[in-house]
């Protein structure tokens, strides 16, 4: 085995154990801290899939700040459990069949890829160094990709209001 | 033998450990320094008893943490009160990691192809520098939190908040460098500033960055939680902050990181603005020791500001990151831009 | 040796354990969690299947991706607060109000 998979295994590992630990978690802080060990791994990921700017930006807004604004909102709520106050609309049942519905989706995903055939990674060093290169990421958001960039822009700015005049207590 | 045990191995396993030492040791000294520094502006003489002038005042210090008791508030999140310091440290000892400190070198022959001065050589550097600075916060921000005291939880909010507030401003002063340099690589950067422009002004970005230096240095302080910036541990309204509750040497790892951190950004300073290893009348393989002077000016000059500046109120902090330095380092970013293009 | 369908199949458990916090959690914030575990599934195809094709394309869709999940985790956050303060709670089974 090569340090590639090596590398693979244990990061999709922690990946897959802290997600699951996210979900099975009570204590909203702990998850919030598992979601941020999932975001790590998944940037080795991309660092083993030759996409460090990905990874650098996973860590800067995933963990940097979205995870952090997580935490802010856990820690000014201080709701520490689950609270049990209301009991489930849709009662013991309905969980049961979520639980069985995700699994389910699970199973389905994982036998669908499982049919597609093995598809290997190319390994032409150029294609890999252009795929790699920020300065050529850049070229392709501000160009070809320039009106989407633009109006995740404004995406943002109006969520930013947004939010401002959700959470603003009322007057 | 395993074919991956050679030379080159070794010696970059030697430079990590080496390199991990030294920033240990640097803040250490870096303890000395201040408590000198502060001595000597306050017209006091400082720790003299332990050592020459005192130079292993910080050793007894750690030496007393280590054999102080481990306390807990009964209250606290057990396991995020006690990953909480780590996490401080390990953020602030690997943001060093990509910080190219000199040349190549071959230690006189000893190893076959050259070595380079620095952890690891990575082509989006200056981000990870970014990425990891921004995980600091967490360190902070648990530590306030799992304590379950109010003056930990207000320190670690109010550092949260203070340190995403700069952060924008540390990366864009970042990234206006990165412009004119038009790599990422911070090895690549420092090169990109040798030479001298009428034969004595060496060509460091900070002569046409003036404003994003000021800006770097200012966000950086901030980040480090420094004074006049140090709002998370203002002692004279929240105790001592995020680490209220924390004693022994968990206590001590959070003085660590905070020095490691200076040091750090320090370095990243020099290595974007200062020339990095560059300088004259020295060798090249002794460019280290330029590194090391201009960090030290640097870091002289943190010590410098915190006992001389009165801390700020915490809105005026807040007023003068999002009212004055984000605006400016917007405008210093959209100048240096257009000069970028027009002069090619 | 790593193939495309190793990540794709990573992807696909990081989904399914995503649905399942949406479907079997009764905290606000944990849902938002599983949501962002979700989108997180979704980058990591992008970035395997642009890595296998051999375009940015795909890192450029994972970094607007990212953006999408700042500004929805940030209206998500402030509904959660605006929704505390009425009830004092994060369990979504409590605001009924408009049920029936």
């Amino acid at each position: 085995m090569d340090l590639n998979a090596i590398g693979f295994f244990v990061f999709a590992a922690i990946a897959v154990l802290a997600s699951l630990g996210v979900v099975a978690q009570r204590n909203p802080m702990h998850s919030v801290m598992l979601l941020i060990v999932s975001f790590g791994a998944l940037a080795g990921l991309y660092v083993l899939l030759d996409a460090p700017f990905s990874a650098v930006t996973q860590i800067i807004i995933y963990a940097g700040a979205i995870m952090v604004l997580f935490l802010f909102v856990v820690m000014l709520l201080n709701a520490h459990t689950e609270a049990d106050a209301a009991p489930p609309v849709l009662g013991p049942r309905g969980m049961q069949i979520g639980a069985l519905l995700s699994m389910l989706l699970a199973v389905e995903l994982v036998w669908g890829l499982s049919r597609l055939g093995l598809t290997w990674f190319g390994n032409d060093p150029a294609t890999i160094a252009n795929i790699s290169s920020v300065s050529r990421i850049g070229l392709a958001i501000f160009t070809t990709h320039a009106f989407a960039f633009e109006v995740t822009s404004i995406l943002i700015l109006v969520s930013m209001v947004g939010a401002v005049v959700i959470a603003r207590r009322g007057q | 033998m395993p074919a991956f045990v050679n030379p080159t191995v070794v010696a970059h396993l030697v430079l990590i450990f080496v390199v991990m030492n030294l920033l240990v040791l640097s803040s250490a000294f870096m303890v000395w320094m201040e408590r000198k520094v502060c001595a000597y502006i306050q017209d006091r003489v400082g720790p003299n008893r332990v050592g020459y002038e005192g130079a292993l005042q910080p050793f007894a210090d750690v030496l007393k943490l280590l054999f102080k008791e481990e306390l807990r508030p009964k209250a606290a999140d057990a396991f995020i009160f006690a990953i909480a310091p780590i996490l401080s440290t390990v953020a602030a000892l690997a943001a060093f990691s990509v910080v190219p400190f000199g040349t190549e070198t071959t230690l006189f022959g000893l190893l076959s192809e050259p070595l380079r001065l620095e952890v690891t050589d990575v082509n989006v550097a200056v981000l990870v520098v970014f990425a990891i600075t921004s995980m600091g916060v967490y360190g902070i921000v648990l530590a306030g939190w799992s304590s379950n005291s109010k003056y930990s939880l207000l320190g670690g909010l109010r550092s949260s908040a203070q340190m995403i507030s700069y952060e924008l401003s540390y990366g864009l002063a970042l990234a206006s460098v990165v412009m004119l340099a038009g790599t990422l690589s911070l090895r690549e950067i420092v090169l990109n500033q040798s030479g001298y422009w009428f034969q004595f002004i060496p060509r460091w970005y900070i002569f046409l960055q003036p404003v994003g230096f000021l800006i770097f240095l200012t966000a950086g302080v901030a980040e480090t939680n420094r004074a006049p910036f140090d709002f998370p541990e203002a002692e004279q309204e929240l105790v001592a902050g995020y680490h209220t509750e924390y004693s022994s040497m968990s206590f001590g790892l959070f003085f660590l990181a905070e020095y490691v951190n200076m040091v750090t950004v320090s370095a990243v300073a020099t290595s974007l603005f200062l020339g990095g290893w560059l300088g004259p009348l020295l060798p090249d393989w002794l460019g280290w020791i330029w590194f090391m002077i201009k960090v030290l000016a640097i870091l002289f000059f943190y010590v410098w500001m915190r006992w001389t500046l009165p801390r700020y109120r915490y809105d005026q902090l807040m007023e003068f990151g999002w009212k004055w330095l984000l605006p400016a380092a917007l405008i210093n970013l959209v100048a240096t831009a257009a000069l970028v293009i027009w002069l090619g | 040796m790593i193939s495309l369908n190793h990540y794709l199949v990573l992807s696909g458990i990081l989904f399914a354990i995503g649905t399942a916090g949406v479907f079997l959690r009764r905290n606000l914030i944990t849902i938002l969690l599983s949501i962002e575990i979700m989108l997180n599934a979704v980058n990591v195809t992008f970035v395997a299947v642009g890595r296998y094709l051999g375009t940015v394309d795909g890192q450029i869709i994972t970094f607007f991706v990212m953006t999408v999940a700042a500004a929805e985790a940030a209206v998500g956050l402030a509904l959660v607060i605006a929704l505390f303060r009425h009830r004092e709670t994060l369990s979504p089974d409590a605001f009924t109000l408009l049920k029936w």
